[in-house]
């Protein structure tokens, strides 16, 4: 199945070459940083984590999503859904791929990486995070290639991958769960110690990774001979609207605690965010924007007529993803480093080094993602799907 | 219906005639090698060259001070030959997380485990002892990103 | 029977075969025979449980500066406003940022927040409270390092492994302390004098007070313990006439946020 990436049309291959060139910029960045150390990044002891374990923390959301299109389809016998659950799993390859590189380029000594498989310590929760990671990866990886194969030989796929389809559905709220896990059990970080961090996650995730999975079917429909479908989309839209409301709701259940109570620890945080504290707020405008966008977003796709119009809900996807990011790929790190544990602020912003070695892990991402679409887009266009 | 052929897409008349043939052979071959070329190219590098295997030496000050007999070294020769790194590996482990930072050798003399402050107090000559032999097998030990050689220093302070 | 040389070459030789490294080979030795073994040092201080009490009656701030060089040299800890070369011009935000330090002093409010009134006695507020890591008897920096790296050991120190840690600072979101540090450049250009019998740290990897772990393995009491001219105690707090007890028997103690449940162990006589 794999020659399918390697004939295509020149639009293909020039999108390739743009995504390699990304990689590849941001790759010599991250042979400067093998040499200088972290120091090039604009982290520091008060804010220990930054962009990319924030990138990693938005995107196992977007990997976890696949189970929207994969649990309706198996577990409900919702048909429609059998024409786009390979683009789900395939996203989730794509993305869960990105998190692993995340996770490396953010090491200080990736060349101990190892250590994690050599020692393992089931009290941390970092290592459950790998294991989840690479067994969803694998899962999607099996399920994908094999349904797909079935599909194409026109044969029902093998009975085995039916039982890893059936694990693959918890498994994905595993990995958003235990990445939550990483975060809310801290005990001297205020603004992560919640309860509704995991289920937040989820809902986000179950937005933005939805609404990725809407722009990518228009996109594959538009220059490509296979339509994903109008049916599918609108359920999928439905989806992204509910869990964009979910992610609202409990976002002001966490407001309400955190005010109400009025303690400090756990309040200066959401201040710092969305107010400032001290003078210092380089995120205050990006928390309003992503806060008030994503409200607009959901009130205008609670609306049918909003998402039946494909341009109307093309715009409204992109304002969930871009609001979905802020909070989880700018707030939710820096925000629980902000004020450290001594009382005192460091302000975080990611340099440019960083911000390229970040492009170019989602250059891979997409690098990924193009071939592994190519190849499904392929096989249904030879099938007449 | 015996000479019949068979495979998964039906039943033939006869086996289809494939013509064997390698396509794009010229590439694939000068591709590999091009490929056998770099691979091998240390070897043709190095041709006719001999290297001289190294001889560390022991001719440092401290080890001069002692007599004849006592110039041991915390193990037997062959054994330190082959097995210093999992010694030294042992150490690291038995003194960061053990707490044990006595090694006693045989004959139940007492050392202190430590590369830093034991092994180069005798072999002060790291660049030759040390990094000549490591150089020559071309392995890297990561020891001294951390474990200071300050004999060089020292010996200049005095 | 005994063992001899030779035997054990070949014993040693074949573990390393199949990879089971030195230790072993001297473990399939027979006991009593082995002709080598590693044991702690015979003067080494041992205890129950290390803790630590910072009399800030009577830790002034030439005393608490004396304390924070001492560890700082002897642990080769860079000053990175102090570059050895002195073309390298440090950005003091960068210097700020990319800090190292095992022991510190801050002010009142910072080393605790939350305890602070407008009414504190000006007595307090001036106190340079001298932090450290708090050797917690439940870590939660141990808790979450996914390799052991950093681990508590039987008498209470939390130690660091440089040798194991990946430098994937899950501890320092840990630490509700803010007590460790990472290395996010290499150290080396920025340590004036190394202490030659201690090493340095590589970039890459986490470090922070171990209560001194190595000069205990010795004998010795940790560096800032000796040049406190006695405002800091330290002892075992298994042993109940050791200083330590004595002292928290006889004063009323505070610890760093002692509500999260880590179980700090180092106590402070304001």
């Amino acid at each position: 199945m794999l020659e399918k990436a390697l004939v295509g049309s020149k639009r293909y291959y020039t999108l390739l070459a743009i995504l390699a060139a990304i990689f590849g910029v941001g790759f010599l960045f991250y042979l400067r940083q093998l040499t200088f150390g972290l120091g090039i990044t604009g982290l520091g002891r008060d804010v220990s984590w930054g962009f990319y374990i924030a990138q990693f923390t938005y995107l196992v959301g977007v990997a976890a999503s696949a189970v929207m299109v994969v649990l309706p389809y198996y577990l409900h016998n919702y048909k429609a859904f059998g024409r786009v659950t390979i683009l789900g799993e395939f996203l989730a390859v794509a993305a869960v791929s990105m998190c692993m590189l995340f996770i490396v380029i953010d090491l200080g000594r990736p060349d101990r990486l190892l250590n994690v498989l050599l020692y393992p310590t089931p009290n941390s929760v970092l290592f459950w995070d790998m294991v989840v990671l690479n067994g969803y990866l694998l899962l999607n990886i099996f399920i994908g290639w094999n349904v797909l194969e079935a599909e194409r030989n026109e044969v029902a796929p093998p009975g085995w991958i039916k039982p890893l389809i059936y694990i693959s559905i918890p498994w994905a709220v595993s990995i958003h769960t235990v990445t939550a896990f990483l975060y809310a059990g801290l005990p001297g970080r205020g603004f992560w110690l919640t309860a509704v961090m995991a289920p937040r996650f989820l809902s986000s995730a179950f937005a933005a990774g939805p609404a990725l999975l809407i722009l990518l079917c228009l996109i594959v429909r538009k220059y490509t001979k296979f339509d994903p479908g109008k049916e599918q989309i609108q359920t999928l839209a439905k989806i992204v609207t509910y869990a964009t409301i979910i992610n609202i709701f409990l976002f002001f259940c966490e407001v309400f605690t955190v005010f109400y109570s009025q303690i400090p620890e756990h309040m200066q945080h959401f201040t710092y965010l969305f107010f400032g504290l001290h003078g210092h707020g380089k995120l205050v405008p990006f928390m309003w924007f992503s806060l008030l966008g994503m409200i607009f977003a959901a009130l205008m796709l609670v609306n049918p007529n909003n998402r039946r119009d494909e341009k109307k809900l093309a715009v409204l996807c992109g304002l969930v993803i871009i609001t979905t990011w802020i909070d989880k790929g700018l707030g939710l790190i820096t925000g629980g480093f902000v004020p450290n544990p001594l009382d005192k602020i460091t302000e975080y912003w990611p340099t440019v080094p960083e911000t390229f070695i970040t492009l170019g892990v989602w250059a891979a991402g997409f690098l990924i993602l193009t071939i592994l679409y190519k190849v499904a887009v392929s096989i249904k266009e030879e099938i007449g799907a | 219906m015996d000479d019949k052929y068979k495979n998964e897409f039906g039943v033939f008349a006869e086996r289809p005639k494939v013509e064997k043939k390698i396509y794009d052979g010229k590439y694939i071959f000068l591709g590999l090698i091009i490929f056998f070329a770099v691979v091998t190219s240390p070897l043709w590098q190095n041709l006719g060259k001999a290297i001289p295997a190294p001889v560390p030496k022991l001719d440092t000050p401290a080890i001069q001070k002692l007599a004849e007999k006592d110039r041991k070294c915390v193990q037997p020769l062959a054994f330190m030959r082959a097995n210093h790194m999992q010694l030294l590996d042992t150490w690291r482990t038995e003194v960061v997380r053990g707490g044990n930072r006595d090694f006693v050798g045989p004959g139940g003399v007492k050392y202190t485990a430590s590369l830093q402050n034991t092994c180069l107090d005798c072999h002060s000559n790291k660049a030759q002892f040390c990094d000549q032999c490591h150089n020559y097998v071309a392995v890297t030990p990561t020891c001294w990103g951390c474990h200071l050689d300050m004999t060089q220093k020292l010996a200049e302070a005095k | 029977m005994s063992i001899n040389r030779r035997e054990f070459i070949r014993i040693a030789g074949l573990s390393t075969l199949v990879g089971l490294g030195g230790k072993t080979a001297w473990e399939l030795l027979l006991p009593g025979q082995v002709e080598a073994q590693l044991l702690p040092k015979a003067n080494a201080l041992a205890a129950k449980r290390w803790a630590m009490v910072v009399d800030m009656k009577k830790l002034d701030e030439a005393t608490a500066k004396k304390c924070i060089d001492i560890c700082h040299k002897v642990h080769n800890v860079p000053n990175l406003a102090v570059p050895n070369d002195p073309k390298v011009k440090m950005d003091p935000a960068d210097v700020n940022r990319w800090q190292i330090k095992w022991i510190w002093s801050d002010h009142y409010h910072n080393a605790f927040p939350g305890q602070e009134h407008e009414y504190v006695q000006d007595r307090v507020q001036a106190m340079p409270f001298l932090l450290l890591c708090n050797q917690c008897n439940n870590p939660p920096c141990v808790r979450v390092c996914p390799t052991q790296a950093t681990f508590r050991r039987e008498d209470g120190i939390v130690m660091m492994d440089m040798h194991r840690c990946i430098g994937c600072r899950y501890c320092m979101a840990g630490c509700p302390y803010g007590s460790r540090s990472f290395n996010w450049r290499d150290p080396r250009p920025f340590i004036k004098q190394e202490n030659p019998t201690y090493p340095t740290r590589e970039k890459g990897v986490v470090e922070k007070c171990d209560f001194c772990a190595e000069r205990l393995a010795k004998g010795q009491m940790p560096a800032c313990v000796e040049v406190a001219g006695g405002a800091l105690v330290f002892g075992d707090l298994g042993d109940a006439k050791s200083k330590v007890r004595e002292t928290l028997k006889a004063n009323f103690t505070i610890r760093r946020k002692p509500e999260l449940g880590s179980n700090p162990q180092v106590y402070y006589i304001v």
